[in-house]
């Protein structure tokens, strides 16, 4: 009488159902779902990102030379921030695989600490990255946008430590200023209550004006060399692209022109770091919750510590996800 | 989870005391791997611009190397070292297989458009 209902052949399997055959708990594989799904959509964007750039790939721009900024520093110093930005991240993930270690040992002023770390590091991440939006969209010497679209840079040959080498030229320093007719459409004039666009900074012909007038400067395009850099056009040239194909100026870069090069480059730089940003404020403002719910004693309550690693999963997959921005974005 | 953790890295070359240890060990040789590729990128040394498969030898270590990183992350960050090998196989595989796969797709087509561009009768420098 022993093989009733109760024994049906299943006893001992793992997937006979009333056990976890996986070994971890309905909240964790859910996590573990999300983020699966969410490294696909990363993935998505990234090889979208791919896809312009090989599409462009005789004229994409160079990270070095877009990205060389470090705060309360002059000067050029490419990676430095970027290279301070990514430890910083893997430093809160550190304290966050730390804070999920104490959970285990319930060890809740350990936890409190840990958590409160990760959400200083993440937010000196945010703070650093809108610090490095600020700057792309500032922009730094402005540029001439042709009609096709295309960006043409100037500079000048300099020679440092007996080398030759081409100094890149901000557009402010050698326009020059010529008198126009245009005036800034007002709403107190014609048509009533509509503001035109603001003027420009500098007019093409400006710029044209202080070409000619400034010897040394030579125009930049966008297309790379054999040697990887980008190709620097003659005295004569020079002046012909401005006349014929200058369009406008361009200063720093939004999602219609950017002085750096193509505008593609900028929308996917504002659209990934931008998501990925928004992954990490989101993160930021769970941890905080969390966080509170360490300190009101929640968990100890609970006397498990798994709300700590669930979202230590999430923190760490921003981690993951940032590792692979950076390559793509500043080192490749 | 599992509350053991398995505490040896680099194929049990290396094993920690505590996870806490293992944990810090694991960020100095990440740190390790950005600091090489923070140096690789600024000085760019000649040796490694030579096209390896369509790109510069310097890219595909770049990648390589984001590789590694991905892996200590997930598997001591994440546990996925902890875990039972079907739920690492379910996570990994299913990403790692989409994820080439688009990869290819993209970048392919990519190419080819950038190669209409270059041979064809699209003109775009003006």
């Amino acid at each position: 009488m022993e093989t009733t209902v109760e024994t049906t052949g299943k006893e001992g399997k793992s997937w006979g159902g009333g056990n976890e055959p996986l070994r971890s708990s309905y909240g964790k594989m859910m996590m573990w779902f999300f983020i699966v799904s969410d490294a696909l959509t990363f993935s998505g964007f990234l090889a979208a990102y791919g896809f312009s750039r090989f599409k462009f790939i005789e004229s994409w721009p160079i990270a070095d030379e877009v990205f060389t900024h470090v705060p309360f520093f002059h000067g050029s110093y490419p990676m430095i921030y970027v290279a301070f930005m990514t430890f910083i991240l893997i430093m809160s993930s550190v304290t966050m695989v730390l804070a999920v270690d104490a959970g285990h040992h319930l060890n809740k002023t350990k936890v409190t600490w840990y958590m409160f770390f990760t959400i200083i590091g993440g937010i000196i991440f945010v703070g650093s990255q809108a610090w490095e939006w600020n700057t792309f969209i500032k922009g730094e010497y402005g540029a001439v946008q042709t009609k096709g679209g295309n960006i043409l840079q100037f500079g000048k040959y300099t020679t440092v430590d007996d080398k030759e080498t081409f100094q890149r030229v901000a557009v402010a320093d050698f326009a020059q200023v010529v008198k126009t007719e245009r005036v800034v459409h007002e709403r107190k004039n014609g048509l009533w209550y509509e503001t035109g666009a603001p003027m420009p900074k500098f007019t093409v012909n400006e710029v044209l004006e202080g070409l000619k007038a400034n010897p040394e400067v030579l125009v930049r395009t966008q297309i790379l060399t054999e040697e990887g850099h980008k190709t620097v056009l003659s005295r004569d040239e020079s002046i012909k692209q401005i006349t014929d194909n200058g369009k406008q100026v361009v200063h720093g870069a939004n999602l219609h022109v950017n002085e750096y090069g193509a505008p593609i480059f900028a929308d996917f730089f504002f659209f990934i770091t931008g998501f990925h940003g928004f992954h990490v404020f989101s993160g930021i403002v769970i941890n905080i919750i969390v966080f509170f719910n360490v300190i009101l004693g929640t968990y100890e309550k609970r006397r498990s510590y798994e709300m700590v690693e669930k979202v230590g999963l999430y923190w760490h997959f921003v981690d993951l996800v940032w590792v692979f921005v950076f390559t793509f974005f500043y080192l490749v | 989870m599992a509350q053991e953790h398995k505490l040896e890295i680099f194929q049990g070359l290396l094993k920690f005391k505590s996870n806490t240890q293992k944990i810090w060990g694991v960020l100095i040789f990440l740190s390790f791997i950005t600091g090489v590729e923070v140096v690789l990128g600024i000085y760019k040394p000649e040796i490694l611009m030579v096209q390896v498969l369509g790109m510069k030898g310097l890219n595909w270590i770049f990648i390589i190397l984001t590789l590694v990183k991905a892996y200590y992350i997930a598997w001591d960050f994440m546990h996925l070292r902890d875990e039972k090998p079907a739920l690492r196989r379910v996570i990994v595989w299913t990403g790692v297989f989409l994820i080439s796969y688009l990869m290819f797709v993209l970048l392919q087509e990519g190419g080819y458009i950038e190669s209409v561009f270059r041979n064809g009768f699209v003109k775009n420098t003006f």
